[in-house]
């Protein structure tokens, strides 16, 4: 009887305790702004292997995946984190537009389908969230109501955010334009495929976790 | 190219439901019109409205531009903030206005703080 308490306290009360500890860690952003390169960076970080596939074409990520257990020092402390990449989310999606990357009408179609899914998903998995980093692409205008969008619906769910300036290694970066768009979210610049000040945006994570 | 603009007043749509606010508004673009509403969506409405698009999408239809404008004051005066805050508590989401366009008609809508551009299709 006392080895089963034992086992139980030890075993399902603990897991699900550890369970309880995993923060939920989303990529959310607009198409193509780098949330998969900088999901892989950081699985590579702390997991040793990538988790996603990366193009230049735009929804090259049309299902939400995740990797569990990614345990992010920092500092001598550590998060347990379960992170999730997801498909950018955009508020159109046409065919043609794939048809300039060379891909074949069929493949197109496809992909277009594939992606519009993958949006509705994105979108559905906001609730799951504990913390999200929002990626954005700082050659690009900020002011779009996709990124708006993103932002007011964690606010509006409590969720806390850290936005990134991604991309800084072109020369188009404008990172002051991401901080006067949105003051009142901590930013951070980086460049997920150089992994330029990756350790900063672990850095603001723990200071937005707390 | 001619260009439908359909003015759509806050109190037409502030009494219905929010999947019907959505219906009704796509119904709108889906007619190749843009829709000028007075006031904003929740932002619970606007990722709704992104999905019904999304789920909406076909040969004929291939998504929307959407915009919001809503005058934020830099002021930082208490006074004026508080003010701010009892009148967004009073009028809320009536303020502001938003655009909703066809994807097949508006190519981009361009929104910088101060100014809006709408860019259309040939």
């Amino acid at each position: 009887m006392i080895d089963f308490l034992k086992n139980f306290l030890n075993g399902t009360l603990l897991q699900l305790f550890k369970k309880k500890k995993m923060i939920k860690l989303g990529l959310y952003g607009p198409p193509n702004s780098g949330k998969s390169t900088l999901a892989n960076r950081i699985s590579v970080d702390w997991l040793g292997e990538k988790m996603s596939t990366v193009s230049s074409i735009p929804h090259e990520t049309r299902e939400v995946t995740s990797k569990e257990e990614v345990k992010i020092k920092h500092d001598g402390k550590e998060i347990n984190f379960n992170l999730v990449d997801t498909p950018g989310i955009a508020t159109k999606i046409d065919y043609e537009d794939f048809l300039k990357f060379n891909m074949n009408k069929k493949d197109a179609k496809k992909r277009a389908k594939e992606a519009t899914k993958g949006v509705i998903d994105s979108i559905k998995w906001l609730d799951e969230m504990d913390c999200v980093l929002v990626v954005l692409d700082s050659t690009q205008n900020p002011y779009s109501q996709v990124n708006i969008t993103i932002l007011g619906n964690l606010a509006a769910r409590k969720i806390p955010v850290l936005v990134v300036a991604n991309k800084t290694d072109l020369k188009k970066a404008r990172i002051k334009k991401i901080e006067s768009a949105f003051p009142q979210y901590p930013v951070v610049a980086i460049s997920a495929e150089k992994g330029h000040n990756i350790e900063g945006l672990y850095e603001q994570l723990f200071k937005v976790i707390k | 190219m001619m260009l439908t603009l359909q003015f759509v007043p806050f109190e037409e749509v502030n009494s219905l439901g929010s999947e019907e606010k959505i219906e009704k508004l796509l119904k709108i673009v889906r007619q190749n019109k843009v829709v000028l509403m007075q006031g904003r969506l929740k932002p619970m409405e606007e990722t709704r409205l992104i999905q019904k698009t999304m789920e909406n999408i076909h040969k004929g239809f291939r998504g929307v531009e959407l915009c919001t404008i809503f005058p934020e004051s830099k002021d930082q005066q208490i006074f004026n903030k508080l003010r701010k805050n009892l009148v967004n508590l009073l009028v809320g989401y009536a303020q502001g206005l938003t655009i909703i366009g066809p994807a097949t008609v508006i190519k981009e809508i361009k929104r910088n703080p101060d100014k809006i551009e709408l860019l259309t299709r040939k």
